[in-house]
């Protein structure tokens, strides 16, 4: 097999994986991952150009390449705050370089599972990805080993690994419903080979399997009841980490759930998955807006919005048609670059305050203003006002599925509206309040927050036609 | 396939359900870890009773995998994780045996119900194969739930994988491939586990997850 650009993405964060495991010294480390990161991006733009030729374990299409490019670029500039990050837990002391080695491994390790995921053919290859992913977030969530860190991740790894159990048992059972129709072998795996097939499975295996894949990589999405983990490993882990969750393997794990939900669609006597992802995606809305009011630690606030817009992504691709289609992959983009801007600078403010205690930060728009007005404009994106890219997309979703279902929307609309009223509280208090807490300035990168927010306000304002045509293609492919 | 083949298979099948029946009331943390060598022992014979039956030699592979890393490289590992942990005289206390199992009763009824129906189309062997890999995989949920010991929680994980391990052999030419990187993805799992463990110790002087609950990010 040559080397094409699809084997490149997989193939750099693996060797700077092992590189940076025994490279000692984590200047360079830092550096190192950061140019790794850069060559990943890189990589997976040129996807653009030259198209490499799906085979039957890698798979290019439009949908898995806006995942990728999306995935590679914050994972980029995630390692270049996570650069300053870690400077600063080496000064204080949270981190030893020790640990930091082990760090910047698992960093790229879950590139490269993620990577992996995304352009797996092979379902099974996609589980063995999707799990190696969770296994390393689970080392990175317990890093600090404090009992919270431990306790988080002890959560996220139980209720992680059995979600990932059922998602297997859900890709066992679609393998032994394609097997009359496809024969046995690897191509009862292949994606491809499935989606051309599925008219003829068996569709009663074929909605048990889905029960379980929902449940099962649902669980990753973090859609409520299943969201436990959740919360604790957002909050308890080093930030870098709690943007990569929130902004990427939330994703990933979504893109699995999108996969089989496209080949469920070919099979016309199966279940139709929509109204299962609708409900669950409103039930999450509900459920993580309120839960927002009562929230005293800033990450595990946030980490309730992330529950809240998975939410929402989900109840669009649920509703399903090209227009809540493209709604939903607009508002996926559009969460993924906000939240990761938002936990950049929660992870520099919690650093300067030294605390995550919502009442132990306050007036950060006096003390810190960069910071807290940085911070500021992240959550007004977050809550979905305009002119922000946020707005936009939820206006889509809100517009395409009135005339459908208008009560669907009128419910999710009111959990919007909850939850912009709590953010709107809680983080009042953090920014114009009575100023608290340490005030030593920042030593922050803020160019990573600044671009994610930056390319947040352009898509509102103006979204270029090249994106638009492209979002299009992969929301017909959707269906 | 000849009636013989078939209800051997069934046997092996149901003992692996039995065995996780057993599981579900062990008090002691070392005959626990002991019913668990004999489960993995179970699926091991039972993988490969498939490999004959259907003609596949690389499920050979995956019943030595079993028999290596589950019935004996795992339980031995853990046996002195919890000597050298200082637990192995505890005693845990399961919540309400007899409930316990009327509620893993219920669950393996279920899996038969939901697994019969949905694949009348399925030869015989596969159907009855998933219904007990379906059985197996929910008394691992069961036996996660009822136990506050993180040691037996792992132990209820991995007969939990077991489950998934019957269902992917009774599917038959399911790719080698796909086996091995599950084999390779639990045993990875387990070192995190081993790290876990010793962590959870080091912090909390107990296994007992409940002390892990005290901790909780919002209850201070």
């Amino acid at each position: 097999m040559t080397l094409d650009a699809l084997g490149a993405i997989l193939l750099i964060p693996t060797i700077s994986a092992a590189l940076l495991a025994i490279l000692p010294g984590y200047m360079l480390a830092a550096r190192l991952n950061i140019a790794a990161a850069l060559a990943t991006f890189l990589t997976s733009l040129s996807l653009f150009v030259i198209e490499p030729t799906s085979g039957q374990y890698l798979l290019l299409d439009d949908l898995n390449k806006v995942f990728i490019v999306l995935t590679t670029f914050i994972g980029f500039t995630t390692s270049v705050f996570s650069a300053s990050y870690i400077h600063h837990e080496i000064e204080t002391g949270r981190l030893t370089p020790a640990f930091l080695r082990f760090y910047h491994a698992m960093y790229q390790m879950l590139m490269f599972a993620m990577n992996l995921a995304l352009v797996a053919n092979n379902i099974g290859l996609m589980w063995v990805a999707v799990e190696v992913a969770t296994l390393t977030t689970v080392l990175m969530v317990g890093i600090y080993r404090t009992h919270e860190a431990l306790e988080a991740a002890w959560k996220y790894f139980i209720l992680g690994s059995v979600g990932i159990a059922l998602a297997l048992f859900g890709t066992i059972l679609v393998y032994m419903a394609a097997r009359p129709a496809v024969g046995e072998g690897l191509d009862g795996m292949v994606w491809t080979v499935l989606v051309k097939h599925a008219a003829q499975f068996d569709p009663a295996l074929l909605n048990v399997a889905f029960v379980f894949l929902l449940l099962g990589y649902g669980t990753k999405v973090g859609l409520a009841p299943l969201h436990a983990w959740l919360p604790d490993a957002h909050a308890e882990g080093p930030t870098p980490i709690s943007a990569v969750l929130s902004g990427l393997l939330l994703n990933v794990a979504l893109y699995a759930l999108l996969r089989f939900k496209m080949m469920l669609a070919v099979n016309s006597e199966a279940i139709a998955p929509g109204p299962l992802m609708v409900t669950m995606g409103l039930i999450s809305v509900i459920f993580a807006a309120l839960m927002l009011y009562r929230r005293r630690d800033i990450k595990r606030m946030f980490a309730y919005s992330s529950i809240e817009h998975m939410g929402i992504i989900v109840f669009a691709f649920g509703m399903g048609g090209p227009l809540a289609n493209f709604a939903g992959l607009l508002h996926m983009a559009m969460h993924s670059l906000t939240k990761s801007a938002i936990f950049f600078a929660v992870g520099h403010i919690a650093q300067v305050k030294g605390t995550q205690k919502i009442a132990d930060i306050g007036g950060l728009t006096t003390t810190n203003p960069v910071l807290g007005w940085g911070l500021m404009l992240g959550v007004i994106a977050i809550v979905g006002l305009p002119p922000l890219g946020i707005f936009m997309s939820e206006f889509l979703v809100v517009s395409s599925t009135f005339a459908r279902a208008p009560w669907l929307t009128v419910i999710l609309v009111l959990g919007i509206i909850i939850a912009l009223g709590g953010l709107f509280l809680r983080v009042g208090v953090v920014m114009f309040g009575e100023p608290k807490g340490k005030t030593a300035p920042a030593e922050a990168s803020y160019v990573p927050m600044f671009t994610h927010l930056g390319l947040v306000l352009m898509a509102g304002i103006y979204l270029p036609p090249v994106l638009v045509t492209g979002f299009q293609n992969v929301a017909k492919l959707l269906g | 396939m000849s009636s013989l083949q078939f209800d051997i298979a069934h046997l092996l099948a149901g003992s692996l359900v039995l065995a996780s029946f057993m599981m579900l009331y062990q008090d002691r943390l070392y005959a626990l870890l002991n019913v668990y060598a004999l489960h993995a022992g179970v699926l091991a014979l039972s993988v490969a009773w498939q490999a004959y039956v259907q003609q596949a030699p690389h499920l050979y592979i995956t019943a030595l995998i079993a028999l290596a890393f589950k019935a004996i490289i795992i339980p031995v590992a853990l046996h002195r994780i919890i000597k050298r942990l200082g637990i192995h005289r505890e005693i845990e206390n399961v919540i309400g045996v007899g409930l316990t199992m009327m509620a893993g009763i219920g669950l393996v009824a279920l899996s038969m119900v939901v697994m019969l129906r949905v694949t009348p189309g399925a030869d015989a062997l596969a159907r009855e194969d998933l219904a007990f890999a379906l059985s197996v995989v929910l008394l691992g949920l069961l036996i996660m739930v009822t136990r506050r010991n993180a040691v037996s929680q792992v132990v209820g994980f991995m007969s939990l994988e077991n489950g998934l391990v019957l269902a992917a052999t009774g599917a038959k030419g399911m790719p080698l491939v796909v086996e091995i990187s599950v084999a390779f993805s639990v045993l990875i799992a387990f070192i995190v586990i081993g790290i876990f463990l010793f962590r959870i110790r080091e912090r909390f002087d107990s296994v007992d997850v409940q002390a892990l609950d005290r901790f909780r990010g919002e209850r201070r």
